[in-house]
């Protein structure tokens, strides 16, 4: 089976959006054009500022493109809906529910027709996937960053999303933490298809885990670059350390510093 | 045990201290009664202790309660609206300052007569502010993100309120029960004792004052001091029990 089937999941399509702020028009997106095969995962880099961040509130229906179309599964969209599964830097787990009850919320907000047993039975299966067995108990505040991190991956899966958002969802560990999270999301990509969208700063991070990598230029963005990232059956962090791998990041890091420039002189 | 023991100690080291104090200086009771004559104070009037303080404790309760209802009221109303936050926050702080000594005339020349309701009155007026505001706080202060993983699949705003927000206010609420429970106390004493043939520990307080009863004024300081006690560990339990998740264990 080819990893990529004919039809796109996420479809971007000429979407501008723009800011008002008490300062005047604040243009973040411009005309920007991409999309995401089903089962597919793209990473989304960009200079800091870009907009990257309001892409995925427009992915995730909490904001409306000013002018353009967002399409998930072919349908446009004009609200939130339950077929979208989200992860931010911050976890934010629900510090007064148990891991397994945080994992569980989406389940208690779209309809489905699980019963509470069921719900544990899912929450449990994708707490073991990320290597939290027998945390189910514990407190939010009794886990470290990077548990915190993968709990909040499984919340943001547990409803088996069509689509998942990540925002920079790795981007306050540490690095061997980081790595180990790499390794988690392969796993969890093999287990639980999804297809995804990963918005991050990290070059190395967006070639390790994406099928594709967008360069979003300086703001407002718009795509300024992409490169479909070759892949081995089994993901081994030594590859980032082939020449393949250094070449393909100093191309990306080459075209960061274009779109740096740009977003300088915009000001 | 332990958790018994030591501040049972310390309030048998407290007494006798105080016992020694009275003792050594050879004060009169009128100056200062030492704790050897409040118990012959507190016999005397025992029934008396007891009514009254159920009154006390009554209109303290009933008055925090709906100094919850308001304050928990006005909170999300300041905390969902910006604009009414910009409305009703200067007025309430106005409010809050003038002291409500105050206002204790004001009010028993209003309602004349009308014990429970004056006192009712002053013990919510005292205690509805320190609730507003820290619900208001805690709810305008939620990270966006909190709203937005309920918010990205469709939650409704009051579903967002009742799994997110409420929670994850309730630890500054019980902040400021904390508070609010001794100022509400603090109100219906200052009403108790200004009403004229009222009734609760401050009409005792004030019989002792006029009879010259030394003795029976301390005795009910004493007694005030239980409630006090007592009232401000029921809420410490219903925090235990409703927001102890917030409790970081010390080890």
């Amino acid at each position: 089976m080819s990893l990529y089937k004919k039809k796109d999941t996420i479809i971007i399509k000429d979407v501008t959006h723009t800011y008002k702020t008490e300062t005047g028009l604040l243009p973040v997106i411009k005309n920007l054009n991409m999309s995401v095969p089903e089962n597919g995962f793209t990473a989304v880099v960009g200079p800091s500022g870009c907009g990257k961040s309001t892409l995925t509130k427009l992915i995730s229906g909490l904001l409306q493109p000013d002018e353009g179309e967002v399409y998930l599964g072919g349908e446009k969209i004009t609200t939130p809906r339950p077929t979208v599964g989200m992860a931010f830097q911050n976890p934010v787990l629900l510090e007064w529910r148990s891991v397994i009850k945080n994992v569980i919320l989406p389940l208690e907000i779209v309809p489905n027709k699980l019963n509470s047993l069921e719900k544990e039975k899912r929450a449990k299966q994708l707490l073991s996937l990320v290597g939290l067995e027998g945390f189910e108990e514990k407190k939010p505040s009794e886990l470290s960053g990077g548990m915190r991190q993968r709990a909040s991956l499984c919340r943001a899966l547990v409803h088996k999303p069509e689509v998942l958002i990540l925002d920079e969802p790795f981007g306050a560990l540490d690095a061997f933490t980081r790595e180990d999270l790499w390794q988690v999301m392969h796993n969890l990509r093999k287990e639980e298809p999804f297809t995804g969208i990963l918005i991050t700063h990290d070059l190395r991070e967006s070639i390790f885990l994406a099928d594709e990598v967008v360069v979003l230029s300086g703001r407002p963005a718009s795509k300024q670059f992409f490169v479909k990232v070759p892949k081995s059956k089994i993901p081994k962090l030594e590859s980032l350390y082939s020449s393949k791998s250094i070449d393909l990041l100093k191309s990306l890091r080459k075209q960061i510093e274009i779109a740096q420039n740009q977003q300088e002189q915009n000001k | 045990m332990r958790n018994i023991l030591v501040p049972l100690y310390a309030i048998i080291i407290f007494l006798v201290l105080w016992e020694l104090l009275v003792w050594v200086n050879d004060w009169p009771n009128y100056k200062m009664a030492s704790p050897s004559d409040i118990w012959p104070a507190f016999w005397k009037f025992k029934v008396l202790f007891f009514q009254y303080g159920w009154d006390t404790l009554w209109r303290t309760v009933v008055g925090l309660f709906i100094a919850v209802l308001c304050g928990v009221f006005l909170g999300m109303i300041m905390g969902f609206s910006k604009v009414l936050r910009e409305a009703i926050y200067p007025l309430l702080v106005g409010f809050n300052a003038i002291p409500k000594a105050t206002v204790v005339p004001i009010i028993a020349l209003m309602f004349v007569g009308q014990h429970d309701l004056n006192t009712v009155l002053i013990a919510f007026m005292i205690s509805f502010f320190p609730i507003a505001v820290s619900v208001s706080i805690g709810l305008s202060t939620l990270e966006p993100e909190y709203r937005d993983i309920l918010r990205s699949l469709g939650a409704s705003k009051s579903l967002i309120f009742w799994k997110i927000a409420l929670p994850k206010t309730l630890p500054e609420f019980f902040g400021a029960l904390k508070v609010a429970v001794t100022l509400a106390f603090i109100g219906t004493n200052l009403m108790e004792i200004v009403s004229p043939h009222g009734r609760g520990l401050g009409a005792l307080f004030d019989s002792g004052k006029t009879n010259s009863d030394y003795p029976l004024m301390f005795a009910v300081l004493i007694a005030l001091a239980l409630l006090g006690i007592g009232l401000y560990y029921v809420v410490v339990v219903l925090e235990k029990i409703f927001a102890g998740w917030a409790e970081r264990s010390s080890d």
